[in-house]
């Protein structure tokens, strides 16, 4: 009967194994641009650095189990075999061996692949300023003073670099075929630098749990060629609301958005928003609070 | 006059809620009115709810663990469910619903569930294993026992009169603050939790204080069993990490109760100052709960290989540096936070440095096998089954311990999958494992083995069949926390998943039956000398299950194993040492102290969360007088007079030389 649940396992696992990988498409293991494939490197070279030890120790402590078992009259009973100083040489050598394999990896992955570190390429970066609210993403041009809600327009092989704050509370930008993912946080900038390789559209999404609207927060990013971008941004530019004061007290009310964009904006408004001139979002326990500082 | 309380607060427009609230009280009051009826309170007050004694204060932590992991299944179970359906659909749990079900099975797993069954395990196993007669504070351990009921029965409270949080199982503010949450559901949550903190907090002191202080005579550091240096380990660590968390919730209570700013967007508040401090406490939990667990298959691989542990020592020291070096890692939560490449380079590799002494342990286990004769026992397949989940949990750890690599799994299922990973691989397949091998210790007969086995086959296959479509998931973007979704790579996965968590529920049926079918057949499944798996450590020394008073009179340990020592000369010899002298034995007397101060401090949790701030004054006060009058007590002692210890140790003696005079007929040349 053994045998069977061993043959069973097997199959099980030589069915699962490659249906996994191959499932595994359009995440993180397919990235479309340089970080991404770094950080999926990196996250291989500790995989394949860890495997070499975790298999054999896996089929080591299997094959010890199995070996003496109490019917095998071919194993030898040792009793009083509890200590081996050769052996507890070995045993604290290996993992102390790979994690300082790893802990080099570790440190120069985080240099290289810190999200604040531009990306180097002969193009001047993109800039882009993020901030998210209750339940949407604004991305503000600042350059080409447009801007868009739940929808971020990229040229391919161009780095950007993101500024990215919150309008209330804490959440995670990320595109998962695109690289890195980083928090926003209200009164705070985090800075971070992706780039898009292959034309197409990318799914972002907020990686980090803010309330009831929360899985709305889905947005596409949509790569396109240089000058398809300079096409959507003068298309912006000629309809759809102006992202003033007054617009953006309109988008902060706390609901979900489909995507749209702004045709204008004002210049100040990620700094106001950084700096608290213009207060966090307000959520549905706002008034009370502020009725209790008064 | 009932503070925010209103009928309103009943959710009478939500079948879910309220059906399975008003099952949940059909079925206590049928329990409570059986109880009456049948004339068991008498007995249950004065034998249960006021008792002092460790072991039944481990037997009612269990309970309440089991009970409590019974509610986050049902959690989980539901919230399969809707990832399983709710693909381009709202499914049938509206976010306001779904939020408060992740948050509500993240806080009962870990809090009320995985804690309770650890530190039951703690209570009843620690004692015997040091061969003594009782905790050192009895009881402040049925106080804090009580306490940590207190918070399991406020969080299901929460299921029907108010809400709980809705904001993941750590109320990251700002999200967790009055602005953005108004209502009473995270302070369900910081009432709960600061009150069965408390318990927590108390049990560490206990523990810390008993290992140190009381053990058998000859019984040095270097000669306690494994699962007591990872009890102490585990208590360190509970007496320093659980202050953090109390002094957190505290300033998150100030925040929301007086307007306080520590962690607001305004006023100088800092966000980021809360995820700091709640993961300076919530990475070492990880350790609270785990480092006992490894205790457990110490323990178990050894009875069962039929050898002592190999590299005690090795062990110990693997114990002792996770114990301190848990403290430097937490960081490793929020590496997408943005705090630069040196400190979360350095976070990365201290993290990675833990599992050395994990890596240490895996190895030492793997040795304790060969040599051996090894019996494959309900305990030991699960110790099997444990030793390969555990070491791929860890592995998944250190791949998300790696920053870059975190940039793209942070939050996301595979994060998820590998928490499972690591706390039902390890924590929960320690329980159970732990429940089989200790359960004739408690009762006196033996789990059956055949549903034992099943379960073990269900929970393995069912686990793999859950978590790896989670794996997979996260692998392909998928993030926690999904009400819905509208990506069609995601759905395959959370179909499987929603298979593999059935799987799981099949296994869990097996548990129960596995106990039905044993209290059905205990005559056959008795223990009648006390030492069931042949066992190596004290605790197999006395009778199952043991007298109040455990041993008549207190071993004298000479080595690592001392009840091995004995049994081997016992055998040798065919008889038992010569009778010993029975002396009086002083026991502590029964209290309610601890129940009573509870139900003040449930008082006082409810009326809190519900601004009644008469009836808070109340519960302080009356909790406060409760104390006053128990430490007013003239005696707090009781005695065994030695006639009545002579007669229940020769009992055990007897039946002990009887299985001597059989073993002896069996190895004796025909």
């Amino acid at each position: 009967m053994q045998r069977n649940v061993r043959d069973w396992l097997l199959g099980i696992a030589l069915a699962v194994l490659p249906a996994l990988l191959a499932g595994c498409s359009g995440g993180i293991l397919e990235p479309h641009g340089p970080i991404g494939a770094a950080n999926r490197l990196i996250l291989f070279n500790a995989l394949e650095i860890m495997a070499a030890i975790v298999i054999p120790t896996i089929i080591a402590a299997l094959v010890f189990a199995w070996w003496f078992r109490e019917s095998n009259t071919r194993a030898q009973y040792q009793p009083h075999w509890a200590y081996s100083g050769r052996i507890e040489l070995i045993v604290w050598s290996i993992p102390v061996l790979v994690i300082c394999f790893l802990g080099g990896v570790i440190y120069i992955g985080s240099h290289d692949l810190d999200p604040a570190r531009p990306i180097v390429s002969q193009n001047k970066p993109l800039e882009v300023q993020v901030v998210s609210l209750d339940w949407k993403w604004l991305f503000i041009y600042p350059d080409q003073g447009v801007a868009s809600v739940n929808q971020l327009f990229v040229p391919v092989g161009m780095p950007i670099h993101f500024n990215l704050t919150s309008a209330s509370v804490m959440n995670a930008f990320f595109v998962p075929q695109l690289g890195s993912m980083i928090y926003t946080m209200n009164g705070m900038v985090t800075q971070l630098h992706l780039q898009a390789d292959r034309a197409g559209d990318y799914k972002g999404l907020s990686a980090q749990f803010s309330g009831d609207g929360f899985p709305d927060m889905g947005f596409t990013v949509h790569a396109v060629p240089q000058n398809e971008f300079a096409d959507w941004v003068a298309g912006v530019r000629r309809s759809g609301p102006v992202l003033d004061r007054a617009g953006y007290a309109e988008l902060s009310k706390q609901d979900t958005a489909q995507p749209f964009t702004y045709r204008q904006i004002d210049p100040a408004l990620f700094d106001a928003v950084v700096t608290r001139h213009i207060p966090p979002q307000p959520g549905p326990g706002t008034q009370r609070a502020e009725k209790a500082e008064r | 006059m009932l503070g925010k309380l209103t009928w309103d607060a009943i959710p009478w427009s939500q079948p879910i809620p309220l059906v399975a609230g008003g099952v949940v009280l059909l079925v206590l009051l049928a329990v409570i009115a059986w109880v009456i009826v049948r004339g068991y309170l008498p007995y249950l007050w004065r034998e249960w709810i006021t008792s002092v004694d460790h072991k039944r204060i481990g037997v009612m932590y269990i309970l309440l663990g089991v009970v409590m992991l019974l509610r986050g299944f049902i959690d989980a179970l539901m919230m399969r469910s809707q990832q399983a359906i709710a693909f381009n659909a709202p499914g049938y749990l509206p976010p306001e619903h779904y939020n408060q079900i992740f948050s509500a099975h993240g806080t009962i797993m870990i809090f009320f569930a995985a804690m309770p069954l650890v530190i039951g395990l703690m209570n009843f196993v620690v004692p015997l294993q040091l061969g003594v007669r009782d905790v050192a504070f009895p009881t402040l351990n049925s106080t804090s026992f009580w306490l940590t009921a207190t918070g399991a029965l406020l969080v299901n409270i929460s299921l029907v009169v108010g809400e709980f949080a809705r904001t993941g199982w750590l109320p990251y503010p700002p999200l967790s603050e009055t602005q953005y949450l108004p209502g009473v559901g995270v302070d369900y949550y910081l009432w709960s939790l600061q009150i069965s903190g408390v318990g927590t907090l108390l049990t560490g002191v206990n523990f810390v204080t008993t290992i140190l202080k009381i053990r058998a005579p000859g019984m040095s550091y270097f000669r306690m069993p494994m699962f007591c240096w990872t009890a102490l380990a585990s208590s360190l660590l509970i007496v320093a990490a659980f202050p953090v968390l109390t002094a957190t919730l505290g300033m998150l209570l100030l925040d929301r109760y007086l307007g306080f700013h520590f962690f607001t967007n305004t006023a100088g508040g800092n966000m980021m100052m809360f995820v700091n401090l709640i993961w300076v406490w919530g990475h070492p939990e990880v350790y609270i709960l785990v480092l006992p667990a490894f205790g457990v298959f110490s323990e178990i691989f050894s009875t069962f290989s039929g050898k002592p542990l190999f590299g005690y020592r090795s062990m110990v020291m693997a114990t002792l540096f996770i114990c301190v070096v848990s403290f430097t890692v937490w960081l490793h939560h929020f590496f997408t936070m943005g705090a630069g490449a040196n400190v979360n380079a350095t976070f990365g590799i201290a993290t990675s440095v833990i599992a050395v002494g994990t890596g240490v342990k895996v190895y030492n286990w793997i040795f304790t096998m060969y040599g051996g004769r090894i019996r494959f026992a309900t305990p030991m397949l699960w110790a099997m089954g444990f030793i390969v989940t555990f070491i791929i949990g860890g592995m998944t750890g250190v791949l998300l311990a790696v920053p870059p690599a975190d940039f793209m799994l942070h939050n996301s299922l595979f994060l998820v999958a590998h928490f499972h990973n690591v706390i039902i691989g390890g924590v929960l397949f320690a329980g159970f494992a732990a429940l089989t091998y200790w359960f004739p210790k408690a009762f006196g007969f033996q789990l059956d083995e055949a549903w034992g086995k099943a379960a073990f086959w269900l929970g393995l296959i069912g686990f793999y069949v859950t978590f790896i479509p989670l794996y997979a998931a996260g692998l392909q973007g998928m993030t926690r926390r999904m009400q819905h979704y509208d990506v069609a790579a995601w759905r395959p996965w959370m179909l499987v998943a929603a298979v593999g968590v059935l799987i799981l529920l099949a296994g869990g049926i097996c548990q129960v039956v596995q106990l039905v079918v044993s209290i059905r057949h205990r005559d056959e499944l008795r223990d009648v000398i006390g030492d069931p798996w042949n066992g190596r450590s004290l605790e197999w020394a006395t009778s199952s299950p043991p007298p109040s008073f455990n041993f008549a009179v207190l071993p004298n340990v000479h080595g690592e194993e001392p009840y091995w020592e004995i049994k081997r000369r016992a055998i040798e010899s065919a008889h038992l040492t010569p009778e010993p002298q029975y002396e009086d034995i002083e026991m502590p007397r029964n209290s309610p102290t601890g129940v009573i101060t509870a139900f003040f401090a449930t008082i006082t949790g409810f009326a809190a969360i519900w601004h009644i701030w008469w009836m808070v004054v109340l519960g302080l006060v009356a909790a406060y007088v409760v104390f006053v009058w128990f430490a007013w007590r003239d005696v707090d002692e009781y005695v065994i007079p030695a006639a009545e210890v002579a007669r229940l140790d020769r009992e055990r003696r007897g039946a002990r030389q009887a299985w001597l005079d059989a073993h002896a007929r069996a190895e004796e040349p025909a």
